[in-house]
């Protein structure tokens, strides 16, 4: 068995069974977590608090007007590798391909050269991310293992699958091995770190939200 | 087919009215044809127009004989001339006319005539199932005979894929206990010339190279000759840019297809294949697969036969043993996988709040036992 059979064969198979679990086991643990009572009484009708998180999610997402000078940039760095990030796992056509086998459906790809500088540009983003977080002392303060390690991992990914499209360093057959092991490897520390902010933001910001039009905060 | 007179290349040319001038012509051309140096071509000419032909003996076991047949369609250099002006072919069961014990008499004859200095060719894999029941000749097993031809070669080409990494009888399941000859004789040089069947003029040039050179070309890690193996299908396709637009195929009769768009999509296996085929290509020159509109198969790559669907993309999963990507199959194990997260899931948050509830109790018993004192 080859590098490449044996990363998309048996550990992809391993890492997408450990993702499902980790990931169910983690959500299914926090929608039941229990929610202290509030004794107080409602500030807001329970339409009136459910609307608000829902809009808090949107406006959690977007820097406060009193501090978008200091957040503003960090955010705009964040949303634009995220755009990245989705650009080439959801529009590369081999990803698609990839995808469509898991799924049984495909859509329309971007042309492999436009996907090439949306990498690298999302590399350079990412790079400047990290740059960030180890000089800025308050967010160096806040940062752990975790924070670094998916950052790590996301990293790996993405460096090796343009390797594997560029064809730098190793065989194609290598690249692709590598690069699908990196991707497998995300998907087992996916629901165990931090990556699991793709499934909790935007519930938690609506939750936070809800809580605080049921107090009469504003969210 | 053995030669009754010793004569050097460049006298059996002679005799057959071939000038000085255009052997070197025609070496200079397979040099070229084999991305070696132009003063290779020159070198050649001169240290075979001075040798002995070479021996050769050619065996064939667990095969098609698709790649004789293969190696009979080679434009440059001709079979006939190969045979004629550069090697003595002293036995191929395939074409000799001789049969029975008269064959088995023109192959001892060679191995002994040319011990230690002959070139082995071997096409087909061995099969060692059934104590090598499976393919014998003369009332011996291929097994056998390779190991008492293999102590006289100075090297073994295995020409195909079956020879050089076991092909389709090496498949899963193996019935006859297939093996390539690399995994039965461990002492002699050997070169890879693997495709199924392998490109003709691939067979012939690393022939004449180590025939004229008597060194080993540069091989890849699988035993290959890199001149021949060192690229992939996909680097040298000229579909390769279509793949850089984003631009492919659907489905074999398309209009992706009918434009000539690449056919990754369609489970091409050029990106991990190495071989000749996009630049050398087949018939003199005239095409290859991919040219001719259906996606490599990754036959000249060890154990092509069981690495999934040739149809399915070199991107997707595999998850069945057949390799095809089955929807049913991933949500089969992500399902299980989720349902066990779930039960999980509810175990831990029926923890937590056992937890939090003994907390609360415990508190309100401490703020009792204070109000009472």
């Amino acid at each position: 068995m080859t590098l490449l059979d044996f990363a998309r064969g048996p550990a992809l198979k391993t890492a997408i069974a450990i993702f499902c679990l980790g990931a169910t086991w983690r959500i299914v643990g926090f929608v039941l977590l229990r929610i202290r009572r509030d004794h107080s009484t409602p500030r807001a009708s329970p339409l009136k608090y459910i609307a608000s998180g829902l809009l808090a999610i949107g406006t959690r997402s977007w820097p406060h007007r009193e501090f978008i000078g200091r957040t503003g940039p960090g955010e705009a760095l964040g949303y634009s590798y995220h755009i990245g990030l989705f650009a080439v796992v959801l529009l590369f056509t081999p990803h698609i391909l990839f995808l469509g086998s898991l799924f049984g459906f495909t859509w329309p790809g971007l042309p492999s050269s436009v996907i090439t500088v949306i990498s690298a540009l999302t590399i350079t983003l990412f790079a400047a991310v990290l740059f960030r977080r180890v000089t800025n002392r308050v967010m160096r303060m806040l940062s752990n293992f975790d924070d670094y390690f998916s950052w790590c991992i996301t990293m790996l990914v993405m460096v090796t699958g343009i390797a594997a499209t560029a064809h730098i360093g190793a065989p194609y057959e290598t690249l692709l091995g590598i690069h699908i092991l990196s991707v497998d490897a995300l998907l087992v520390w996916f629901p165990f770190g931090k990556l699991m902010h793709a499934f909790y933001i935007f519930p938690s910001r609506a939750l936070n939200g809800a809580l605080l039009a049921r107090k009469g905060a504003a969210s | 087919m053995p030669l009754t007179e010793e004569l050097t290349v460049g006298e059996a040319l002679r005799k057959a009215g071939i000038s000085r001038r255009g052997f070197v012509k025609y070496c200079t051309a397979i040099a070229s044809a084999m991305a070696l140096p132009p003063w290779m071509g020159v070198a050649m000419a001169e240290q075979l127009r001075h040798a002995a032909r070479p021996s050769v003996v050619y065996l064939s076991f667990q095969e098609c004989t698709g790649c004789f047949e293969s190696l009979t369609r080679s434009f440059s250099p001709t079979i006939e001339s190969l045979i004629f002006n550069v090697i003595s072919l002293d036995y191929d069961d395939t074409l000799m006319a001789a049969a029975g014990e008269n064959a088995q008499t023109a192959l001892d004859a060679a191995m002994k005539a040319n011990f230690g200095k002959y070139v082995l060719v071997i096409d087909g894999s061995i099969p060692t199932g059934a104590g090598g029941a499976y393919c014998t000749a003369g009332g011996r097993s291929a097994v056998d005979t390779l190991r008492e031809a293999a102590q006289g070669a100075a090297a073994i080409v295995c020409v195909g894929t079956c020879s050089a990494f076991g092909g389709i009888p090496f498949a899963d399941p193996n019935p006859t206990g297939a093996w390539p000859v690399s995994a039965i004789v461990g002492d002699k040089p050997i070169i890879n010339v693997s495709g199924c069947p392998p490109i003709p003029e691939v067979i012939t040039g690393t022939l004449l190279q180590f025939v004229s050179t008597g060194e080993l070309p540069d091989l890849d890690e699988h035993l290959r000759p890199k001149a021949f193996f060192g690229n992939t299908i996909h680097d040298r396709c000229y579909r390769r840019p279509f793949y850089d637009e984003g631009k492919f195929a659907k489905s074999f009769d398309d209009e992706g297809a009918r434009n000539g768009w690449c056919l990754y999509e369609l489970g091409c296996k050029g990106p991990t294949t190495h071989n000749a085929c996009a630049t050398i290509k087949w018939n003199g020159g005239t095409s290859f697969p991919i040219e001719s509109g259906h996606g490599c198969l990754g036959c000249s790559e060890p154990g092509f036969w069981d690495k999934g669907s040739f149809y399915a993309a070199q991107s997707s999963a595999e998850w069945g043993k057949a390799g095809a990507a089955s929807p049913l199959r991933a949500l089969e194990l992500g399902g299980a996988a989720v349902a066990v997260g779930a039960v999980l899931g509810v175990a831990s948050a029926g923890t937590s709040r056992l937890r939090q509830h003994r907390t609360e109790r415990d508190a309100a018993g401490s703020n009792e036992k204070e109000g009472q004192s």
